[in-house]
């Protein structure tokens, strides 16, 4: 493989500690290296530039169903934004639900090379696979969602441990899993009986079992196993006013457990788009940022790490399996609605959604989202997403970074505010002066991430023996700078390497790399039980056989990235 | 106002689509560079002069711009499509997307439209000598903005799915229409002056429809209120006024329920 040397570019990077200094990276064989061990390379001259490790994502909706039913029921979503192939580039379309290319290519300009899908219901973990494998570029790994599954339903209602972590490692097997997701513990099954889990500690029907418990028994499983990424939470009561409190009792239900990893994380629990999870209020109308308690909470807990998911104000396309929250935001808008149930496993919905300028409610989603990452005493623990395409387009990242490292921009944002003295009155944003640096960006965007998915030993970095993921972009940061120009240069990647192989070069994508899939392979002692009740439930309940069901061979993960785990004890 | 005039000279082996065919597009252009614009056959893009001729002067802004063509356009979409000032005059029949999504200026045509005519027009108005097809000022499939604003006048008979969620403006058919009309509706108003079939008014919210003929079924989520006098485009008589669509959801303005009103024209 060929050999690369950035030359003089302003380095930010996390893992080695560089802030904005001056540092020659090596690439050789796919890796960084040492400077002394390129001998022939070609050289990249990254004076002037920012140059960072890949981005990586680690929760984002790109592949899969309910991705694919928004770009099915959303034809007006890609009207105007097709491009013609050309070149080695090929034809890409949609906005806030664009193609499988146009995924990968647009990740690609930002810098990115990791992106985790973030709720792969396993029963379509086959479908799910096929759009991974037709994204190119990136390196993604898929969270099947475990939170409304009828076997850990049963197995943690008699806290069943050792059983629910067997079915996890057997599951994940199944689906080529990489992590546990929960969304909604027990409020998308309430949802099949017409019904919802507002806190934790609200029973699911038949079940009989709380969300309080399913937390804590996945948490406890998760670490039982000992996998790479703690358990990834979705709360219950996302996006109504008031539900501050359920995200602020979900986070206690992780204190006291201790992670038990070898990937290097510090969390055992991962609370994601936490700003749908941070309102005050009892109504719409008094709806108000609670991003102080909810910051409170994780600035002095640092065995949690969470997300963004920021407001970025476009006209975007809802979905996720919290299938009662989605007919709740149909009621509010009136736009269509599309609704699933996923057999004994989940559900899902889809909504169209506006985040208007002009609306006041949109404004305080927007500062909420900001807040919690300026309020962050640990960038390494709080990171940058928009919930793709839930809050908005991850195109936008660009433009969150402007924000949030810019007073300026974000005093243009609150004069494009229709309600703007409402907004400012709900919320805490128009007090903080903060502005974050590039180190702080590099650690919400890289290096964080990769260390709370449990692939600091891969990406987030650019310490030799780590992937060769490495973006350069067109931005000085020792000379001064309009807002829009921050936004500008990262949205548009000068040079990008994945893997040691160059995707970009002068701003055109000139490979579509080598694409692989990540997933966890979890060794656990034999359990004749819970192997048993697979095959029960598969000829009782399934609509297909257990050789319909599983994820394997090369036609499905065709260059897959195994991550061994040995639980057996 | 300065004139282009355009002339096809050369029928598509498939359809042309000419979004370039506007005051905006044109505008302070050359000849040449008129010619040049981009066109699209398929998969395959063309000049604008590859298959018409290009002749007169364009104005210096869209408002200042009138465009004339002339020829068998039936295999040419998007004429006008986005304008937002001027003049466009079709002397034949056009194919699909004549307007969409226009905001202003106005458009003529000497003949008839296919379908998507006024598609999410937000403003403007659009003059059809001739029949229109299906989805006269409706929304793009899959799309809730249907007609914004703006006019829409039919000497002819419109087909079907007329004014879907059709938000604002009006429309005027003077002939027949066929199914479907006003589904989803949240504003505007339609006029047909012939006779219509059936389901007028589905899921309608909000707006107006009114029928100065037959109407073959009346939806069942539509109930009679009264009888009222009016005038409606010109045209004074006595309409009976139909309320719905009853299983929709429905706004209140000062405590009393605002719904979709069908008014069929009573005759003696």
């Amino acid at each position: 493989m060929a050999e690369y040397l950035i030359k003089n570019g302003f380095v930010f990077d996390p893992v080695l500690g560089i802030k904005g200094d001056k540092a020659d990276i090596a690439i050789k064989d796919g890796k960084i290296v040492e400077t002394t061990a390129v001998k022939n390379p070609k050289i990249i001259d990254a004076t002037g530039k920012t140059v960072m490790a890949g981005g990586v994502d680690i929760h984002a909706h790109v592949a899969g169903p309910k991705v694919n039913i928004g770009r099915n029921f959303r034809p007006e979503d890609k009207l105007f934004g097709y491009k013609a192939g050309k070149g080695i580039e090929r034809m890409q379309g949609g906005f806030s639900v664009p193609t499988t290319i146009r995924t990968g290519y647009n990740y690609a300009r930002m810098g990115y090379t990791t992106v985790m899908e973030a709720a792969m219901p396993p029963l379509y973990a086959r479908h799910t696979h096929e759009e991974m494998q037709a994204t190119p570029i990136l390196d993604q790994g898929a969270y099947p969602v475990f939170g409304n599954n009828w076997f850990v339903l049963e197995y943690l209602k008699n806290h069943e441990i050792e059983n629910a972590a067997a079915y996890i490692a057997w599951l994940l097997r199944a689906t080529k899993g990489y992590a546990v997701k929960v969304v909604n513990p027990g409020g998308t099954e309430a949802w099949a009986w017409g019904l919802n889990c507002d806190n934790v500690h609200d029973p699911v029907p038949y079940f009989d079992i709380t969300p309080a418990q399913i937390i804590k028994g996945l948490i406890e499983a998760n670490e039982y196993l000992g996998l790479p990424h703690s358990m990834h939470m979705h709360a219950n009561n996302l996006g109504n006013p008031g539900n501050y409190t359920t995200t602020l009792d979900s986070f206690k239900l992780s204190e006291g457990i201790k992670p038990n990893s070898k990937f290097g994380r510090d969390q055992v629990m991962h609370h994601t788009h936490v700003q749908f999870h941070s309102y005050g209020g009892d109504s719409w109308a008094n709806v108000e940022s609670k991003a102080k308690d909810i910051m409170g909470y994780v600035n002095s807990h640092d065995n949690i790490t969470i997300d963004m998911g920021q407001v970025t104000l476009d006209e975007t396309t809802t979905m996720t399996a919290d299938g009662p929250f989605e007919h709740h935001l149909t009621e509010l808008n009136h736009l269509k609605w599309a609704n699933a149930d996923v057999e004994l496993e989940t559900g899902s919905g889809v909504v169209p959604y506006i985040y208007s300028p002009n609306i006041k409610v949109c404004g305080i989603q927007w500062a909420i989202g900001l807040e919690l990452a300026l309020l962050a005493k640990d960038s390494m623990r709080v990171f940058m997403t928009t919930d793709h395409p839930n809050a908005g387009p991850f195109i936008r990242y660009p433009r969150i970074m402007k924000w949030l490292m810019s007073t300026e921009a974000r005093e243009q944002q609150f004069d494009a505010f229709k309600y703007k003295d409402k907004v400012i009155d709900a919320t805490n944003l128009a007090g903080i002066d903060r502005e974050l640096d590039l180190f702080e960006i590099a650690q919400m965007t890289r290096a964080g991430p990769a260390k709370s998915l449990g692939l600091a030993h891969m990406y987030g970095g650019l310490a030799p023996g780590l992937e060769g993921d490495v973006a350069i972009f067109d931005f000085n940061p020792n000379e001064p700078y309009a807002p829009d120009d921050i936004e500008k240069a990262f949205g548009g990647a000068e040079h990008l390497f994945k893997t040691g192989v160059q995707i970009i070069s002068d701003h055109e994508i000139v490979s579509n790399g080598n694409k692989r899939t990540l997933w966890v392979n979890a060794k656990v002692n034999d359990n004749p039980q819970v192997m048993r009740d697979v095959k029960e439930k598969f000829l009782r309940y399934y609509t297909v056989t257990l050789n319909n069901y599983e994820v394997s061979g090369h036609h499905y993960v065709p260059n897959p990235y195994v991550i061994e785990v040995d639980a057996t004890q | 106002m300065e004139t282009v005039t355009l002339t096809i000279k050369d029928q598509p082996g498939l359809f042309l689509e000419a979004d370039t065919i506007t005051p905006d597009a044109v505008a302070g252009k050359k000849t040449e560079e008129i010619t040049a614009l981009p066109v699209y056959v398929g998969r395959e893009e063309h000049r604008l002069g590859d298959y018409f001729e290009v002749s007169g002067k364009a104005g210096a802004t869209p408002a200042e711009t009138k465009i004339v063509v002339n020829g068998d356009l039936s295999r040419v979409k998007y004429i006008g499509m986005k304008m937002t000032a001027g003049e466009v005059v079709v002397n034949s029949n056009a194919d699909m997307y004549v307007g969409a999504w226009m905001q202003g200026g106005k458009i003529t045509v000497n003949g008839n439209v296919d379908a998507f005519a006024g598609t999410g027009m937000k403003g403007g108005e659009i003059t059809i000598k001739g029949n229109a097809g299906n989805y006269l000022g409706a929304a793009y499939r899959g799309d809730w903005r249907g007609m914004q604003a703006g006019k829409i006048t039919v000497t002819g008979n419109a087909g079907s799915d007329l004014g879907t969620f059709m938000n604002g403006g009006e429309i005027v058919v003077g002939g027949d229409v066929d199914v479907h009309v006003g589904t989803h509706a949240e504003g505007g108003k339609i006029v047909i002056k012939g006779n219509a079939k059936r389901r007028l008014g589905g899921q309608m919210v909000e707006g107006e429809i009114y029928v100065f003929g037959d109407i073959d079924l009346m939806m069942p989520g539509f109930v009679y209120r009264e009888d009222v006098d009016i005038e409606v485009d010109g045209t004074k008589g006595r309409f009976a006024l139909y309320e719905g669509d009853l299983g929709e959801r429905h706004r209140k303005r000062k405590g009393q329920m605002i719904y979709g009103k069908l008014y069929q024209q009573i005759r003696a």
